[in-house]
């Protein structure tokens, strides 16, 4: 479905192997939401629907983005795919298997790394070898996780030496030690400053095309979602539901400030009703 | 300005340079003069001959202790910088503790000013602390401390458990809450009176009253600094696969260690109090039981040697945990030093 999408759209100079890897031919992190509905109870009685039959197909090692204003249900639709909470009504599956509780092969990183501050950062990567029980077998994997988010020489550091960037990358590798079939992205980078940020952004790409992970982003950044992802869902609020999802089908690397990139997030903003608000040159002061 | 004037204007703070340089070098220059004027008084004033006498000058060979440690220090401990550090900055302390012994010293040997039943001299103290040193130490300090260390680490262990449980399990939270909340604000020494009769020996009643001046504070600390951890850092060892068990003991208690530190350190206290108050009433023995043996028989000096002993002990004891705390705690910044 992805390839397809890839295929058709005009700009396509993706090989279809950009997206299902080799490694991928088993088809696995394919995600799929049927119907979900969420509500939220609250002490006091009252309710809130924090998604309304919400449904999405990700494909195995797809980049989907999911964008919309404050409180439509981002987070919990992400949070619900990792397992950390059940659903109202509906079903997630991860590769057909029904989503029941947290699990290693769903990888999450949060906008705030919450590394163990109690561990240094050599540790907090083996955290999940650690807990599945299999770090005596994998040892040498904790220095090449490090390694592959440039933390070669910070194993022996405590988190709260690092930069607010280097702990986001020391989360990421934490999660992505687990070979997880799925990572998910909860405005990972929001915290971080822009250079920081757009080179994180590129981090994640490579990290992307090297392990072929299937990866769900939530972010607030339309030019991030347009960069990074093969799809964006827009949602909107009251209750929480997938307003569109826009195929952004552009090689990568891609450039920031092309007529197409430019013409996209401009569509998105629209979708989101800012983009008059938007319609000056960007570039203006 | 001509040559020979600039020489002699150099030549000035060179000089000054060179004294400072000096003194410097000579560390502890104001202890070392306290000590002087103690040792001094000490041999030229007689003694007013009101204290009971004693056999040997134990003060006298002190202070020459003393001399020669703060002589030979720097000679000794060169090589070493940690020790030469140990000794740095600490000029005037050391002066003020000299300066303090040469009035106690007159104010009890030499003029007897303060009474002498209350107030014995350095010397007496010091004879205690040196003959009686094998009793002091060997049996009543080490049997305060076999009860000390059997309550404490009972106690520790116990509020471990209550805290992790109330932490973690609801039903433990429910059933245990109220226990702590009606029993832990009660003083273990007001149970005196009912634990000397309920348990079989005073020693296991002492020993129960320690741990359980341990147990409260650890408890309460142990579970709400469980409960205090932030739920994200549950919500991700989850993601990573963490089990429950393994998130109670790699996230849960490593999350609240310094509460959990926080609280072993109240019980510490708590059960120093205990011990004594334990001793003193009850128990046939202990270094607290031999401070109030001598009291009744009037033997200050005794009481003073005894005393010394404890604040000796309890301090390393301190000191000790909290050498243990800095290692287990270094991931935290900013930690208070003791
Ligand atoms: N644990 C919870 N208990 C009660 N209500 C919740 C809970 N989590 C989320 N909600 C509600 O669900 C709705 C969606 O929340 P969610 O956090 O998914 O929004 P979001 O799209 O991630 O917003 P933001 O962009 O601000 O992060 C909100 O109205 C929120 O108040
Ligand atoms: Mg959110």
């Amino acid at each position: 479905m992805v390839s397809e999408a890839l295929i058709s759209a005009p700009l396509n100079q993706v090989p279809p192997s950009e997206i299902l890897g080799p490694d991928s031919e088993r088809a696995s992190g394919v995600i799929e939401a049927e119907r979900v509905t969420k509500i939220f109870s609250h002490p006091d009685g009252s309710e809130v629907t924090a998604l309304k039959n919400v449904s999405l197909k990700v494909g195995a090692g797809e980049f989907v983005s999911l964008i919309g204003p404050s409180g439509c249900g981002k987070s919990t639709l992400l949070r619900l795919v990792a397992g950390l909470e059940r659903a109202t009504e509906g079903s997630l599956r991860l590769d057909g298997k029904l989503i029941e509780r947290p699990d290693a092969e769903r990888g999450l990183v949060f906008q705030n790394p919450y590394l163990f501050p109690w561990l240094n950062i050599h540790n907090n990567v083996a955290f999940g070898l650690r807990a599945r029980s299999v770090y005596k077998l994998n040892k040498e994997l904790v220095a090449q996780y490090l390694d592959l988010v440039g933390l070669a020489k910070f194993g022996r550091v405590y988190p709260h030496h690092l930069s607010g960037g280097m702990a986001q990358r020391a989360s990421l590798a934490r999660a992505l030690i687990n070979q997880p079939r799925v990572l998910l992205l909860d405005e990972p980078l929001g915290a971080l400053d822009a250079f920081t940020r757009m080179n994180m952004q590129d981090e994640i790409l490579r990290i992307r095309s090297e392990k072929r992970i299937t990866m769900i982003m939530v972010t607030h950044d339309v030019d991030e979602a347009v960069y990074l992802s093969d799809r964006t869902v827009v949602m909107t609020p009251g209750p929480g539901r997938v307003e569109t999802i826009i195929d952004i089908p552009f090689a990568r690397p891609r450039a920031r400030n092309t007529p197409d990139f430019l013409r996209l997030r401009s569509k998105i903003l629209e979708i989101l009703h800012f983009a008059g608000h938007f319609e000056e040159p960007p570039y203006q002061i | 300005m001509t040559a020979e004037n600039a020489d002699l204007a150099a030549e000035g703070p060179v000089l000054n340079k060179a004294i400072l340089g000096g003194l410097k070098a000579l560390s502890g220059v104001k202890a070392i003069l306290a000590l002087a004027l103690c040792l001094t008084l000490e041999i030229t004033l007689p003694p007013s001959g009101v204290q009971p006498p004693v056999d040997r000058q134990y003060f006298l060979y002190f202070l020459i202790l003393c001399a020669a440690v703060f002589l030979l220090w720097p000679a000794l401990f060169f090589k070493k910088p940690s020790l030469r550090q140990a000794m740095k900055g600490k000029d005037d302390f050391y002066a003020a503790v000299f300066i303090f012994l040469t009035v106690l010293n007159l104010l009890t040997d030499k003029f007897a000013v303060l009474p002498v039943i209350f107030f014995p001299s350095p010397d007496r103290v010091l004879s205690v602390l040196v003959e009686d040193f094998t009793y002091l130490i060997v049996v009543c300090l080490g049997s305060s401390a076999k009860l000390l260390l059997t309550g404490f680490f009972s106690g520790a262990l116990a509020g471990l458990v209550t805290g992790i449980a109330i932490g973690f399990s609801k039903p433990a939270a429910y059933w245990l809450n109220p226990l702590i909340k009606i029993l832990g604000p009660i003083p273990p020494t007001a149970w005196i009176p009912i634990v000397l009769v309920a348990f079989p020996t005073t020693w296991s009643g002492a020993c129960f009253l320690i741990a359980l001046s341990v147990w409260f504070p650890t408890s309460v600390m142990t579970s709400s600094g469980i409960l205090n951890v932030q739920n994200a850092y549950f919500e991700v060892s989850s993601t990573l696969g963490a089990k429950r068990l393994y998130q109670i003991f790699l996230v849960g208690i490593p999350a609240a260690m310094p509460l959990i530190f926080t609280g072993l350190f109240s019980g510490a206290c708590a059960s120093f109090l205990t011990l004594m108050t334990a001793e003193m009433v009850g128990v046939k023995n202990g270094i607290g039981w031999y401070i109030n043996w001598q009291r009744e028989m009037l033997s200050y000096a005794n009481v003073y040697a005894g005393l010394i002993i404890i604040a000796i002990s309890f301090y390393s004891l301190i000191t000790l945990f909290f050498k243990v705390r800095d290692r287990v705690l270094v991931w935290q910044k900013g930690m208070i030093k003791w």
